[in-house]
């Protein structure tokens, strides 16, 4: 069968196309990308005809940053429910943490996940593994096997690598089997028993702060690392000035380090958390205006490579509780991509350049498969109507939990069609037509 | 103190004036509230607290309820809103809290259709104290508005400091505070406050000198390194108030550290009002207990 998406205008930002283009798909393969009107099939063949005028085609979307719970807390999502989340938020593939129970620092555990993806056969689900065993900065994993197993990326995410040392060697030996590495940069000692950013809110409702400098001082060890060893490193979630400037002083440097930050980083700050709201506590925690400014500025010239969610399920258990006893973390698959294209309407960046955060760079600095539209390319692409305008409910989300501070958010801008291989695996018209 | 508007004080604290006097008659007690019932929630050990809402509730002849941690189902693991909600179904007219989370008076109020008076939530409010606090300066000193008030302590971890400042700010009183700076909040002066680190300088010329409980470990953090040390240079001692108004007052929420934030002496002297700030302390629980529930179910109090 062959598929043929007609009238859209497509986005290519590894080609830096932005124009009207028709891509005709076979066996689960773009066959061809040509002008609207050309495609001439021959009477025979059996073709699905997609009309997308009026809508946008990128490539796949790619989130580098998920939690997906699974194995040991399925309660809150399962490599299943969010495929599913992913999906119905445009992405064709995920890169999940490690920080599960068992926390992923072994052959088996990576293999299991491969394979629960693999059952669920929704989108493209490639573990990261941890850097150290436990996740407890002490011994290396194996990071050829787990290599071998099917992990693209390596960290310790949301347990920092404390002892520097051991930093080092995982990013020279991560380098041999050009595994890239994650950090998640946060000096515990000084964060603390933190529990939100640490200014005027925090004073304001005794909570306790967690400062800038609890990320900054980590964010340039990293940097220096990085510099000692010659060998990459990518930095999580990046949420304050400080950071988008050390970031950007190291690149100026040629150091090789690449960033990331989270859409919540861009559209809230710390003010979201007045009346103990607990869907606004998340690490690392939302941050002053003037951060949320550095990180558009950080987004807009290039300092910021990828736009990633940090999805983090939680359930009421974890966060209908007190403030500084909920557990950190938001869900972001289903909101990430109305929220960047707030921005691309802000003038922020360029529609080319958001989507090049959601799929090229990511893919490039994973080395994985996607995040542009070629032809003999694999058809990963999610077709976008940016005009679309809804209010995210609780109910509408396809993840197991609920955890979002957006619930309520009016938003504009949604995935109507994910696909991975050819696969239509979101149809958000078909979704709300059987609801 | 954060929800509460001028106006509302000023009828806490007149209603309180009102009240003062059942506490001095014989027979220490009014039917107001009779019939009515209160819970008084106590997460987290308080005597003082606890004491007086009792005592409140009982002059104004309320039905109460004590509960503490320790004998509540939260050793058993049960959440606070499955608590909150075993409670509600129970029917009382007020819940009065105490807890050691911020905000959690917000989130039990949430769940139950009761009111629900913050009796003092992690290093939040302690909205209670500061009315009692304001009560007593306006007792002592006839006025709030104007008043030159040094807070002295551990400002970063105390509900109370945070309470009487927004309290103080809101009824137009001038507030400085002072300690080491491991104890002063970031930002604090978006509340409104002046910082002077060194008490010397903080208490000249000061109508009130509010003490804070120092201790020694604080959320796990240590803040400054021995009791000694901190006695020396930010304890109140009679030297050092030499330099505050001929007729300061002398507050402390309690307990007191004798020898630690305070000497003995003058803790007993005649500036201090430390016991005044307890008698007190229960008529303004009478007159929220009154203004809340005295008509019908209970509205929130934080």
């Amino acid at each position: 069968m062959i598929t043929w998406i007609k009238e859209g205008e497509l986005v290519d930002p590894r080609s830096e196309t932005k124009k009207k283009l028709d891509i005709v798909i076979k066996k689960g393969k773009i066959e061809s990308i040509i002008p609207p009107g050309k495609y001439n099939p021959s009477h025979d063949t059996d073709i699905k005809t997609i009309d997308v005028s009026g809508m946008i085609i990128t490539p796949g979307l790619i989130d580098m940053h998920v939690h997906f719970r699974e194995p040991g807390e399925e309660y809150k999502e399962t490599i299943a429910t969010g495929s599913h989340a992913a999906a119905a938020g445009g992405f064709t593939a995920v890169a999940c943490m490690p920080n599960t129970r068992p926390i992923n620092d072994s052959r088996s555990v990576t293999e299991f996940i491969v394979e629960r993806a693999r059952k669920a056969n929704i989108v493209r689900v490639y573990p990261v593994a941890a850097i150290s065993i436990g996740s407890r900065s002490e011994i290396l994993t194996e990071f050829g096997d787990l290599k071998q197993a099917g992990a693209v990326a390596i960290s310790d995410d949301g347990r920092p690598v404390t002892n520097s040392e051991l930093m080092r060697r995982a990013i020279e030996y991560a380098w041999f089997f050009h595994l890239p590495v994650i950090s998640h940069c946060q000096d515990l000692d000084l964060s603390n028993k933190g529990v939100m950013h640490e200014g005027t809110v925090s004073t304001k409702l005794g909570l306790s702060g967690i400062p800038a400098a609890s990320e900054e001082i980590m964010v340039v060890r990293e940097i220096l690392l990085a510099k000692l060893t010659g060998y990459p490193v990518h930095i999580a979630h990046v949420s304050t000035e400080g950071s988008v400037e050390f970031i950007r002083q190291a690149k100026e440097q040629g150091i090789p380090v690449t960033a990331e930050t989270a859409p919540h980083y861009f559209s809230l700050d710390h003010t979201a958390v007045i009346g103990f709201n607990t869907n606004a506590k998340m690490y690392p925690p939302l941050r002053e205006p003037r951060d949320v400014e550095a990180i558009k500025r950080g987004l807009s010239d290039g300092v910021i490579d990828v736009i990633a969610t940090d999805h983090a399920p939680h359930s009421e258990l974890e966060k209908d509780i007190e403030f500084d006893k909920a557990a950190f973390g938001i869900i972001g698959l289903e909101t990430a991509l109305p929220l960047t294209l707030a921005l691309v309407r802000e003038g922020v960046m360029d529609l080319t350049s958001a989507i090049a955060k959601l799929s090229y760079n990511p893919a490039s600095i994973l080395s994985i498969k996607g995040g542009t539209l070629e032809e003999g390319k694999e058809a990963d692409l999610t077709i976008i109507d940016p005009d679309n305008e809804y209010v995210m409910n609780k109910e509408s989300f396809q993840s197991k939990s609920r955890n979002s501070p957006f619930i309520g958010r009016k938003m504009k801008g949604k995935a109507m069609l994910t696909m991975v291989g050819g696969r239509i695996v979101w149809d958000a018209d078909q979704h709300n037509s059987e609801r | 103190m954060d929800q509460l508007s001028v106006s509302d004080i000023n009828l806490i604290l007149d209603t309180a004036d009102s009240l003062m006097e059942i506490s001095s008659r014989d027979i220490k007690k009014v039917p107001t509230l009779r019939g009515k019932s209160i819970v008084n929630f106590f997460y987290e050990p308080s005597t003082r607290t606890k004491a007086s809402f009792e005592m409140a509730a009982k002059r104004l002849s309320a039905d109460t309820l004590s509960l503490s941690a320790t004998d509540s189902s939260m050793v058993k693991g049960e959440t606070l809103i499955d608590t909150a909600r075993n409670l509600q179904a129970m029917n009382p007219d007020l819940i009065i809290l105490r807890h050691s989370s911020s905000g959690a008076p917000h989130l039990l109020a949430r769940y139950v259709d009761s009111g629900v008076i913050n009796a003092g939530d992690g290093i939040h409010e302690h909205p209670t104290q500061a009315l009692l606090d304001l009560f007593t300066m306006k007792k002592k000193k006839g006025r709030i508005k104007g008043l030159r008030v040094v807070i002295i302590g551990d400002i970063a971890h105390s509900r109370v400091a945070r309470s009487n400042i927004i309290g103080l700010r809101k009824m137009g009183a001038e507030v400085t505070i002072s300690g080491p700076p491991t104890m002063i909040p970031v930002d604090v002066e978006s509340l409104g406050v002046k910082v002077i680190l060194d008490p010397v300088k903080a208490v000249k010329n000061k109508d009130v000198i509010m003490l804070l409980r120092i201790q020694l470990e604080r959320q796990g953090k240590v803040l400054f390194p021995s009791l000694r040390e901190y006695a020396i240079f930010f304890g109140l001692n009679t030297q050092l108030i030499k330099g505050a108004k001929k007729d300061v007052i002398i507050m402390h929420p309690g307990p007191i550290n004798r020898g630690v934030e305070i000497t003995g002496d003058l803790a007993d002297g005649p500036f201090s009002v430390i016991l005044d700030q307890v008698s007190n302390g229960v008529a303004i629980r009478m007159a929220l207990l009154y203004l809340l529930i005295g008509g019908g179910k209970g509205d929130n109090l934080d």
